[in-house]
Order: C-alpha cells, then sequence, then structure tokens
C-alpha cells in the first residue's frame, strides 16, 4: 500500500548521482513540486530520464534542474526547448543520449513489462543506431534497444487514492503511466489525496500497486493559475 | 505572400476528408490555418491527443491540455487523449494517414534530414523519427534554397538522416516533387515560376510530369 508523505520525506528517497525518470511533457502533466525541493536540495550529478526537456525558453519544471547544473546526463528524445541544456550539451558538461520519442518510450514500458529489448524499424539508416543493434526478424531489419529502467520515479497524476490509485486527466497522462512502473521507488505527486472508492475501477490509470509514495502537490486550482500565467506571459492564449 | 505563407498554404491543399493528421512545428502548424472549406482532418499530437482543437481563452484553459509544443489546446466533442506508449502505438503502427514535417535537407531517394546540425544545432529528433517511419504519407516541407541560394532538394542528403527513403513528397515555396522509384517528378509550380528556374535552382534531378499545374494556394 502506498504511504502519504511530506516533502522532507521525499528527501529521503532521493541522493546524488542517483537515476531518476520524471513524467511529465514540457511542464504538462510534471511533478512540478518535488521538482522545485530537488532544486531546492541541489542534488547533483542527476542522470535524468524524462522524454523532452523544460518548457520552451527553460527555468520551468526540469529546466530549474539543468538551470543549477544538476544533471550530468539526459535521456530522452528532444532538449532543443530548454537553452540551459543545450549549452551544457555543446559545452560537453551533460552527456545526452538522444532517442526516438516512441523508441523512449517503449524502452521504458519493456523496462516495466519484463521484456528483453524493443524491436522497432525506427532509426535505420540513422545515427541512432550507434545505441542499438541492427537485427532481423522474418525477413526484415530491426533496432534493437535495451530495456530502461530507474531507481526513482516522479510521476505526476490528479488524484491518488489512499491506496496509491492513480487518477490522470487530459494530455497530463503522457509518460506518467508508463514510468510508474519502470523503477524501483515510485513517488507520485497528486493534486489531491481521496478516500478509497472515490476514483472507479476504470477510471485509475495507474493502480496503486505500482505507487509507493503519495505527496501533495499544488491544488488543481493553484495549478489552473501557475500555467495560466506561463501562457499567457508566453502569448499562447486566444485573445 | 511570403515564402512560409505560401508553403503553408499549398500544405492544406494535401488533407483528405477524414483523415489522421500530424503535423510538425513550424510552416506545417500554420497549414491548419488554410485547410480548405468542407475538409475535415482529425489532427493528432505526439504527446498524447486525437482531434484536438485551438487555442483556449485565458481562464478556459485547462493545466493537463497542451499539444506537443506545450501550448494550451481544447479537447473538443470526439477528442481524446491517452499516454505516450499509446500515442506512438497511433503513429508507428501506421493509424496516421500523413504527416506533414519540416526539413533540413531532403534528397531525390526520398532521405530526410531534419534533427541534427553536428556542433552547430543539436535539438533532438523528438518524435520526427517515428512519423517518418510510421505514417502512411509522409510529405516533407521546406524553403527550396538556403539564405545564400544554394538548393535544400539535393542529390544526396549531407546531414545526419533522420530516415531513409521514406518521403513521398516535397513542397517547397517554388515547387511539389513526387518522389517516385526512379527520381524525383516536378508536379507542380508557384504561381508565377518556370521549370527553368526551379531546374537552375535545385541540385537534385528531376523529370518534369507531363500534367505539371500550377500550385492552388
Amino acid at each position: 500500500m502506498a504511504k502519504i508523505i511530506s516533502m522532507e520525506e521525499v528527501g529521503t528517497l532521493l541522493h546524488d548521482r542517483m537515476t531518476v525518470m520524471v513524467g511529465g511533457f514540457l511542464g504538462v502533466g510534471a511533478p512540478l513540486k518535488v521538482i522545485d525541493f530537488m532544486a531546492e536540495k541541489q542534488y547533483k550529478d542527476l542522470t535524468l530520464i524524462s522524454v523532452v526537456a523544460s518548457y520552451p525558453g527553460g527555468g520551468f519544471d526540469i529546466g530549474k534542474l539543468t538551470a543549477n547544473k544538476q544533471v550530468a546526463k539526459f535521456i530522452g528524445a528532444h532538449i532543443g526547448t530548454d537553452p540551459a541544456l543545450v549549452k551544457q550539451y555543446n559545452e560537453g558538461t551533460v552527456e545526452v543520449e538522444f532517442n526516438p520519442m516512441g523508441t523512449f518510450i517503449e524502452r521504458i514500458r519493456a523496462g516495466g513489462a519484463g521484456l528483453g529489448a524493443v524491436i522497432t524499424p525506427v532509426g535505420l539508416g540513422t545515427e541512432v543506431e550507434e545505441n542499438a543493434q541492427r537485427v532481423t526478424f522474418f525477413g526484415k531489419d530491426y533496432l534493437a534497444f535495451a530495456p530502461l529502467k530507474a531507481e526513482v520515479a516522479i510521476v505526476k497524476a490528479v488524484k491518488a487514492d489512499k491506496l496509491g490509485n492513480l487518477f490522470y486527466e487530459g494530455t497530463s497522462i503522457n509518460t506518467n503511466t508508463t514510468m510508474a512502473t519502470a523503477a524501483d521507488i515510485v513517488i507520485a505527486e497528486v493534486d489531491e489525496i481521496v478516500e478509497v472508492g472515490e476514483i472507479a475501477p476504470n477510471s485509475v490509470g495507474t493502480p496503486g500497486i505500482f505507487v509507493d509514495y503519495i505527496v501533495q502537490g499544488f491544488t488543481s486550482e493553484e495549478r489552473k493559475e501557475l500555467f495560466g500565467e506561463l501562457w499567457d506571459k508566453n502569448n499562447k492564449f486566444k485573445k | 505572400m511570403n515564402q512560409r505563407e505560401i508553403i503553408a498554404r499549398r500544405i492544406a491543399q494535401e488533407f483528405e476528408n477524414g483523415a489522421v493528421i500530424n503535423l510538425g512545428f513550424g510552416m506545417p502548424t500554420m497549414a491548419a490555418n488554410y485547410i480548405p472549406e468542407g475538409i475535415e482532418v482529425v489532427l493528432q499530437t505526439e504527446n498524447g491527443g486525437l482531434m484536438f482543437g485551438g487555442a483556449p481563452k485565458k481562464g478556459e484553459h485547462s493545466a493537463d491540455m497542451a499539444n506537443a509544443g506545450g501550448e494550451p489546446i481544447t479537447m473538443p466533442k470526439g477528442s481524446s487523449a491517452f499516454d505516450l506508449a499509446f500515442s506512438f502505438c497511433i503513429i508507428r503502427g501506421g493509424h496516421v494517414d500523413a504527416t506533414v514535417l519540416g526539413a533540413l535537407e531532403v534528397d531525390e531517394n526520398g532521405n530526410i534530414a531534419n534533427w541534427k546540425i553536428p556542433g552547430k544545432f543539436v535539438p533532438g529528433m523528438g518524435g520526427g523519427m517515428d512519423l517518418l517511419v510510421g505514417a502512411k504519407k509522409v510529405v516533407a516541407a521546406l524553403a527550396h534554397t538556403d539564405k545564400e541560394g544554394n538548393s535544400k532538394v539535393l542529390k544526396s542528403c549531407t546531414l545526419p538522416l533522420s530516415a531513409a527513403g521514406v518521403v513521398k513528397r516535397i513542397i517547397t515555396d517554388i515547387a511539389v516533387f513526387d518522389v517516385a522509384a526512379d527520381g524525383l517528378v516536378l508536379v507542380e509550380r508557384a504561381p508565377g515560376v518556370s521549370v527553368e528556374e526551379i531546374t537552375a535552382k535545385t541540385e537534385a534531378a528531376f523529370t518534369v510530369s507531363p500534367e505539371i499545374k500550377e500550385m492552388v494556394l
């Protein structure tokens, strides 16, 4: 059963040089409060596994970790939105392992699902082959990639019940459900913690057996306001 | 009409009614503004959505509804949202009818380079490589030449490839080519642009379709 913990207790689960998966896509569906905490505590030399880098322009969500130079290695599909990470990559102070996006998420799925490899045609004839083995099945060429796992996955859902069942909304699901299957320790940041039974069985996006810890994040109202300001500042709303 | 608008308007002519489409950032996304009346497409966003709508007004937004550029979207009736693994099942599994992606270079073998200029610009491939391999039809959209006038439609790409032999159609500001088994075929020219001008500005070899048309913009 999942345990509800405070942010300070999250600190006992994290350390320098750890391999950590962080859910979210350009900040949407990202565990913003735990990321703030990681930035404040200055964990160093992290291997950060995230599908893409921060919200465009940097400094938001995981962009706070790269701005603080806390990341030694980044595994994902795209870094172009985060100027700090691009600069550190160009200077050679951060290692980046680029994966095609579908291969990235499938490697994590394989890690969580007990599969031996991801076999995909994507990346054939490109530099991506350097991180893969070329294989032939049923007369066709593919690339085989290793599964991907982490010590800790920090995921974000809208609600958790006290068993750890998670409920997601909209496109905030993104990498969270898959990452929740592929780490030794899974921490879920949520807007709201509800009683068991308040999330209907078919609305459970991640069953509680995958979730070790639940931590209260920003409320839904606070997040709406936060993204309202972010998108307004970047002129993303319909006038 | 500037170069980008010509390309965006021409891209919009590619869409068939009911098709599932994924548009890359920049000119392909702009094309959504020029879809002809009577044509309805199902837009897919690789972060995990189908049939999404445009930006909401502030206050009507949800912090949990965004596109692959991190921009707020609406999810009107009929739309769906799902996780990234499922989104790439849609993309890689051949359930996207067409994708239009920007390119740095294309060549006469249908190769495309759009993710890396070594030492200068390395944003990453994002979902582009998956779309190039998985979509039923791949359309590459790019300016015909660079700022110095050098052709970006080449005999052979010089930059690291995003995928080999996948491009079916190339749309530029002056021409539309189909990529056939034996090379490029010029099928359309922009208004006011001659075949001679296109020949002069194109490094790749191509044949001219007997049914060459003027672009509808």
